[in-house]
C-alpha cells in the first residue's frame, strides 16, 4: 500500500483540488500545486529511473531544474510526448501520464542493471576505447550499446501544439525572482526603468519564500513573511512585467538573451488545444541583473546515488513548500549549517530525524544549538562511508573522520534510515554569467567560483554573486543597485536584518572510505554515471585539461550539464593533480541552461512556413495543368507537365521534341533581373563581365559571363541595352541575390566614383519564353503591329511594344538554339500573357515545357548551366569559352587570375561532350570518368555534369569535365558503374545545330 | 548576437547584417602589372587576427550599405563603426 506522506497543509498546495495522474501505468493522486516529483514523494515513490550507463536504480534528488536523475517521458505514446523532462519541473494536472526512461522492461526489473555488475569492464573512456578496437569487435558491442544508450523516445507523429517567438526590448532584465531578483526588479521599475522579471518557477520568491530559520528576521518579520509583502507590492508597480514559468536558456553577447516561456504545460490536455504552448522570448536588454541564485552541492561518497538520497535543501523544500515528508526515518549528512535547517523543518513537523553526520568538528550557531536541544544525535567529525538498499536506501554506514580528512577510523556504525539529506555547500549559479562571455575567479576562502570580470552591461546580485546570508544579500544588493542604476535611494536603505548564519564549512571534495577507491562507487555525475574513480583514471591516463577530462569521463555532459557535480569533478582533479582549483579553470557552460523543445526553437516556422517559397505569377496555371515542380533556390519552378500518366522521361521527351519541331512555352520569370542605370553603366558592365560592352547598340542584347576575382565562372546571362544609360541584366535563377550583392559591393567599396544605380526587378516582371520554329507566328498573332522580320528584329535584339494595353519588352534571344522570344510584362499580367500565348499557339500545338526540358535542350546545344556544369573551379578557358574573354580590355573582375600559373595549366579539368558507345545508355550525372580499367587505384579524370537522352538526336548525350579534356577529342574513356563499365567517346559539346541555323529558322 | 550600429540606420540586430571579411584591402589599380605572388597576396591572404581586427560589414536586410567595423575578435567587442572611404577613428 502506498501511504500518503503529507505532513502539513501548505499554502502552495490546494488540497481541495485533488488530481489523479499515472506514473509507469499506475494511478496516483496529488494536489494542485504539486510537481510530479512532490506528488510521487507524497506517494512514497522514490525509484523513478535508471542511470544511463550502469542502469542503477535512481530516485528524485532535487526540487528544481538541476535534477540529474528523475528524468521522465511525459505522456508516452501520444503526439504530445516529450522525453528527458525533469519530474521536479512538471506541474501535475488531471490526466498527466509519465514514465521512467532508460530501463527495460520496467524500472523495477531492468535488464540493463547487469551493467552495474559488469561495471569493472565499463570504465571511463569505455566508448572511446571501444571505438578504437577492431571493427569486428564494434559490431558485437553495437547491439548492446544501442539498446542501452539513449534517453527517452522522440514523438513519432507531428506535434499538435503551437509555438511562438516574441522580441522584447527592455531597460532592465532581472533573471531570477528570489529575494534578490524581486528587490532588484522592484527598485529598477520604481526608478522608471522598463523592467522585465523572469523566473523558471510558477511562484515568485525563490527559497526565501519558505525560509524557516527562526533566528533570521527582516524588519522583525520572518524573511518569508516579509518577502510575501514585497511580492504583493510588485502588482502595483508600473514599468514592470513579470514572467513566471520562464527559463532563460541562453545569454549571448550584447545582452541578447533567449528565454522559454511555458504557457500550457501545466494545463489539462483539453485546455492545451489551440493555445500557444511555449514562447521563445528574444530579449534585448540595456542592462541585465543576474539573480540566478545558487545550487546546493551533494557530497561524494561510496554509493551516494541510491533512491532516497537527496539534497538536504530539497528535503526542506518538499517539507516546507509542498508539505511532503521525503522519508519516515531521516538522516542528514553535511559540511555546513544548512542541513540543520532542513532537520529542524522535519523535526518541527513531528517527522523522525535519526541523526546528522557532520564532517566538521563543531558549529557555534544558534540553529545548531537548537538541533542539539531538540535531541537529534549529531556525529561530529564523522563521514558516511557506504549506504545500503537497492531500490530504496535502508541504512548508512558511518565512521570517524581523521583530522586531515583523508581517511576514516574506528568502528563502522550503521544507522537505519530511508531518506538521506546531503548538504555539500552552495555553488553560485554562474552558468548564464559565463555564457555572456564574462569571466569567473575562484574564491579560495569560500571555495567557489564567483563573477569577476563583466564583459556585458550586467551585474550579479545575491547568492549567484556569493552573498549567501540575508544581511549580506540586502546590504550588497542595495549598494549595487544604487551604483548600477545610478539612483540615490532605495526601499532597502532602512531595512533591518537580524541573522544567525555561520559560514563555517569544511570542504572535502571526495570523502574517504574504508575500502580502496577501486571498490567504491562515489558518483560525481549522476546522470552520466561518472564516478570519482573514472576521473582519477582519466588523470592517470594522462588527461590534464579539464575540458578533456570532461569529455573522456562524460562528466557534465548529460542533459543537466552536471549542475550538481561539476565542482566536485574540479576539486578531485585539483587535489589529485596537486594544483589549485583557481588555476584549473572551469568547463564551459553552454546554452541552453535547461533543454529547449525543437518546437520552441522553430516557433511558427513549421510546415509551409518552414522556408519561404517564391512562386511566379503563372504558378496557378502550372498547378491547374498538373505540372510537377522542382525547387530552384526558393523558387517553385514547373519541372515538367505530364499528360495521360506519362513518366517524367516520357513527358520530357515529348516536350523537347515539340519545342524543336513546332513551338514550346516556358515560364522564365524566375531568372534574376537587375535594372542598371547611370552615366557609367557601360563602363560598369565592362568591368564586371569578361566581354566588351561599350559598343553594344541601344536595343541590342549580349550574353555575358561574370567571374569571381579568382577567375572562376560565377554567373551568366543576357543583358539588354534599353537606353544610353540604361541596361537590364538577367542572372541565373539561383544567383540573382548574390550577383546583386557582389555588384553592390564593387560599386560601394572599389568604384564609388562610378555613377551607377542597381535595382533588383526580378519580382517586377513575368517572363514568357516562346521557342521553336513557329514561335514567330504565335508572337505575330498577339503583336500584329510589330515588325518581326529578321531585318527589323534580328536575333539578340530587343523591342518595346504593347500586347493589347499591356506594355511589354520582347527580347529575341535563345537558350535552346531555336528561334525564340522572351516576353517580359509587369508581373501582375504574367498569367494573362501566358494564357494569350497558349491560345494563340493552339493551332501550332504549343507545348508548355518545364526546367527539365529546358536543361535538355540547352545541353543539346552545349550551353552551360552555372552551378551544374561549373562548380566554382572552372574558368571560361576550362569551359572552352575563350571567345567570350576580351583580350583588349585592360581589366575586368577576375582577369588577372586567368594568367596565374595554376589557371593556365593544360591539365585542368575542361568541359567536353561525351557520347556513349551504346546510344541508348544514359550516363549518371556525377559519375566518375577514367581512362583505363583493370587498374587500382585508378586516376579519376573527371565527372559527368549533365546527361540526357536527346529525342531530337535519338541518342544519349552528356557534358563532362575531364582533366586535359580539350585535347582528347575522339578519345575512348570509361565510366565505371557499380555493375558495368560504360564505354564513352569524348566529343564536341555542341551536339545539335553546330552552325546555329535554327536561330533564324 | 551583436547589436550593430549601422551608420545609416542606427542600432539593429546582427541577423540583419552580413560580415564581409577584412577591411582596407584595396583592389589593385593595375592588376596586370602584378606578379603571381603579388596578385595572390591580394586575392587570398587575410590576417584573421585574434584581437583587434578591421572588418567590412553589409546591412543586407536593411539599407544594403557597406561599412567598416573595428572588432576585437577575442571578445567580440565592437570598438568602432565608420563609413566606407572614411579613415578608421583612432582608438
Ligand atoms: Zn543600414
Amino acid at each position: 500500500m502506498t501511504k500518503n506522506l503529507r505532513v502539513k497543509s501548505s499554502e502552495y498546495i490546494d488540497e481541495t483540488n485533488r488530481i489523479s495522474f499515472k506514473f509507469n501505468g499506475k494511478t496516483y493522486h496529488g494536489f494542485k500545486g504539486d510537481t510530479l516529483a512532490s506528488a510521487l514523494l507524497a506517494n512514497n515513490v522514490h525509484l523513478v529511473g535508471r542511470s544511463f550507463k550502469y542502469h542503477r536504480p535512481r530516485g528524485i534528488m532535487t526540487s528544481g531544474s538541476e535534477e540529474p536523475n528523475a528524468i521522465v517521458q511525459i505522456n508516452p505514446g501520444s503526439n504530445r510526448t516529450e522525453p528527458n523532462v525533469r519530474a521536479t519541473e512538471v506541474e501535475i494536472y488531471e490526466g498527466l501520464e509519465a514514465s521512467s526512461q532508460n530501463c527495460w522492461p520496467n524500472v523495477e526489473f531492468d535488464i540493463g542493471g547487469i551493467n552495474n555488475i559488469l561495471s569493472p569492464f565499463l570504465p571511463a573512456g569505455f566508448y572511446y576505447k571501444t571505438f578504437m578496437w577492431p571493427a569486428s569487435f564494434w559490431e558485437k558491442y553495437e547491439f548492446f550499446i544501442r539498446h542501452s544508450a539513449g534517453l527517452g523516445k522522440s514523438p513519432t507523429s507531428s506535434d499538435p501544439d503551437i509555438y511562438d517567438h516574441r522580441n522584447i526590448h527592455c531597460d532592465v532584465l532581472v533573471v531570477g525572482a528570489g529575494i534578490s531578483g524581486i528587490l532588484a526588479a522592484k527598485n529598477a521599475a520604481k526608478n522608471n526603468f522598463k523592467t522585465l522579471l523572469v523566473d523558471e518557477k510558477n511562484e515568485l520568491g525563490g527559497s526565501t519564500i519558505y525560509e524557516n530559520n527562526e533566528f533570521n528576521k527582516i524588519d522583525k518579520n520572518a524573511p518569508s513573511e516579509w518577502l510575501k509583502k514585497e511580492i504583493e507590492e510588485l502588482k502595483n508597480i508600473k514599468n514592470l512585467e513579470i514572467k513566471t514559468r520562464t527559463s532563460v536558456a541562453a545569454y549571448h553577447q550584447y545582452n541578447y538573451l533567449l528565454a522559454r516561456e511555458n504557457l500550457t504545460d501545466h494545463l489539462e490536455i483539453k485546455d492545451k488545444t489551440n493555445k500557444i504552448r511555449q514562447r521563445l522570448l528574444k530579449i534585448r536588454a540595456r542592462k541585465v541583473i543576474l539573480a540566478t541564485g545558487s545550487l546546493e552541492r551533494p557530497l561524494i561518497f561510496d554509493n551516494n546515488d541510491r533512491p532516497g538520497i537527496m539534497l538536504s535543501s530539497a528535503v526542506k523544500k518538499y517539507s516546507e513548500f509542498y508539505g511532503v515528508a521525503c522519508g519516515s526515518k531521516n538522516v542528514f549528512f553535511t559540511n555546513n549549517d544548512s542541513a540543520y535547517e532542513s532537520a529542524l523543518s522535519l523535526h518541527n513537523k513531528g517527522i523522525n530525524v535519526e541523526a546528522i553526520i557532520d564532517i566538521r568538528n563543531q558549529s557555534e550557531s544558534k540553529i545548531v544549538k537548537k538541533v542539539i536541544e531538540s535531541g537529534i544525535k549529531i556525529y561530529w567529525s564523522h563521514s558516511i562511508v557506504d549506504t545500503d538498499g537497492y531500490k530504496r536506501l535502508n541504512s548508512v554506514s558511518v565512521m570517524k573522520l581523521s583530522n586531515d580528512g583523508t581517511s576514516v577510523t574506528g568502528n563502522k556504525i550503521s544507522i537505519s534510515c530511508n531518506c538521506l539529506g546531503v548538504a555539500g555547500g552552495w555553488t553560485p549559479a554562474v552558468h548564464l554569467y559565463t555564457q555572456s562571455g564574462s569571466k569567473l575567479k575562484f574564491d579560495e576562502e569560500k571555495q567557489i567560483f564567483l563573477p569577476n570580470q563583466n564583459t556585458s552591461e550586467q551585474i550579479s546580485v545575491g547568492s549567484c554573486d556569493g552573498d549567501f546570508k540575508i544581511d549580506e544579500i540586502i546590504t550588497n544588493l542595495n549598494k549595487k543597485l544604487k551604483d548600477y542604476l545610478n539612483i540615490n535611494e532605495t526601499d532597502l536603505d532602512n531595512t533591518k536584518v537580524e541573522i544567525d548564519q555561520e559560514n563555517s564549512k569544511r570542504n572535502i571534495w571526495l570523502l574517504p572510505s574504508d575500502k580502496p577507491l577501486g571498490k567504491t562507487k562515489p558518483f560525481v555525475d549522476y546522470q552520466n554515471d561518472a564516478t570519482a574513480k573514472d576521473i582519477k583514471l582519466a588523470l592517470r591516463e594522462g588527461f590534464r585539461s579539464i575540458e578533456h577530462v570532461k569529455r573522456y569521463t562524460t562528466t557534465g555532459m548529460g542533459t543537466d550539464q552536471g549542475k550538481l557535480g561539476n565542482m566536485h569533478a574540479l576539486g578531485i582533479i585539483a587535489d589529485t593533480a596537486g594544483v589549485k582549483m583557481g588555476e584549473l579553470g572551469t568547463t564551459t557552460f553552454r546554452p541552453p541552461y535547461t533543454p529547449l523543445t525543437f518546437g520552441t526553437i522553430v516557433g511558427r516556422n513549421v510546415g509551409k512556413f518552414f522556408d519561404i517559397f517564391r512562386r511566379t505569377p503563372m504558378n496557378d496555371w502550372h498547378v491547374e495543368n498538373k505540372a510537377e515542380f522542382e525547387n530552384v533556390g526558393q523558387w517553385k519552378r514547373a519541372w515538367y507537365y505530364p499528360i495521360n500518366g506519362e513518366t517524367m522521361h516520357q513527358a520530357v521527351q515529348r516536350e523537347s521534341k515539340a519545342a524543336r519541331e513546332s513551338a514550346g512555352i516556358l515560364d522564365a520569370s524566375t531568372l534574376g533581373k537587375i535594372d542598371i542605370q547611370g552615366s557609367d553603366a557601360s563602363e560598369f558592365l565592362n568591368r564586371v563581365y569578361t566581354n566588351a560592352w561599350s559598343k553594344l547598340a541601344i536595343g541590342k542584347c549580349r550574353y555575358g559571363l561574370m567571374l569571381n576575382e579568382d577567375g572562376m565562372v560565377y554567373d551568366d546571362g543576357v543583358t539588354t541595352r534599353l537606353g544610353e544609360n540604361h541596361y537590364i541584366m538577367s542572372t541565373t535563377t539561383g544567383g540573382a541575390a548574390n550577383v546583386l550583392g557582389k555588384l553592390e559591393d564593387y560599386l560601394q567599396t572599389e568604384w564609388p566614383e562610378l555613377d551607377v544605380y542597381l535595382t533588383s526587378v526580378t519580382d517586377h516582371y513575368a517572363t514568357v519564353s516562346l521557342c521553336g520554329p513557329n514561335s514567330k507566328k504565335i508572337l505575330k498573332k498577339i503583336t500584329p503591329d510589330l515588325d518581326l522580320s529578321d531585318e527589323n528584329f534580328p536575333h539578340m535584339s530587343f523591342k518595346e511594344t504593347n500586347i493589347g494595353n499591356i506594355q511589354c519588352r520582347i527580347m529575341r534571344i535563345s537558350f535552346t538554339g531555336e528561334l525564340s522570344f522572351e516576353i517580359n510584362v509587369q508581373a501582375s499580367y504574367g498569367k494573362d500573357l501566358w494564357e494569350k500565348c497558349m491560345e494563340a499557339g493552339k493551332e501550332f500545338n504549343i507545348t508548355p515545357y518545364g526546367t527539365e526540358t529546358m536543361h535538355l535542350l540547352r545541353a543539346e546545344k552545349g550551353f552551360i548551366i552555372v552551378g551544374q556544369d561549373t562548380d566554382g573551379t572552372m574558368t571560361p578557358i576550362d569551359l572552352q569559352m575563350d571567345w567570350i574573354v576580351s583580350k583588349k580590355k585592360y581589366d575586368f573582375i577576375g582577369k588577372r587570375s586567368l594568367y596565374r600559373s595554376d589557371t593556365m595549366r593544360e591539365d585542368r579539368k575542361q568541359l567536353v561532350g561525351l557520347l556513349t558507345d551504346d546510344p541508348n545508355v544514359v550516363l549518371e550525372e556525377g559519375a566518375q570518368i577514367v581512362s583505363e580499367l583493370n587498374k587500382s587505384p585508378v586516376e579519376m579524370l573527371g565527372h559527368v555534369t549533365s546527361s540526357y537522352f536527346s529525342p531530337n538526336l535519338n541518342k544519349s548525350i552528356a557534358l563532362a569535365v575531364v582533366r586535359g579534356g580539350k585535347d582528347m577529342m575522339g578519345k575512348k574513356l570509361f565510366v565505371p558503374m557499380e555493375n558495368k563499365n560504360i564505354n564513352v567517346t569524348v566529343a564536341n559539346p555542341v551536339f545539335y545545330d553546330a552552325k546555329n541555323e535554327r536561330l533564324n529558322a | 548576437m551583436f547589436l550593430i550600429n549601422c551608420p545609416y540606420c542606427g542600432e539593429r540586430d546582427q541577423q540583419e547584417f552580413k560580415a564581409g571579411g577584412e577591411a582596407h584591402i584595396e583592389r589593385p589599380k593595375e592588376p596586370t602589372e602584378l606578379s603571381d605572388d603579388e596578385w595572390a597576396e591580394y586575392l587570398f591572404m587575410r590576417k584573421n587576427i585574434k584581437g583587434v581586427q578591421f572588418e567590412r560589414w553589409n546591412h543586407t536586410h536593411g539599407c544594403r550599405k557597406w561599412f567598416n567595423m573595428i572588432r576585437d575578435t577575442s571578445n567580440d567587442e565592437i570598438k568602432a563603426i565608420y563609413k566606407m572611404g572614411e579613415k578608421p577613428p583612432s582608438q
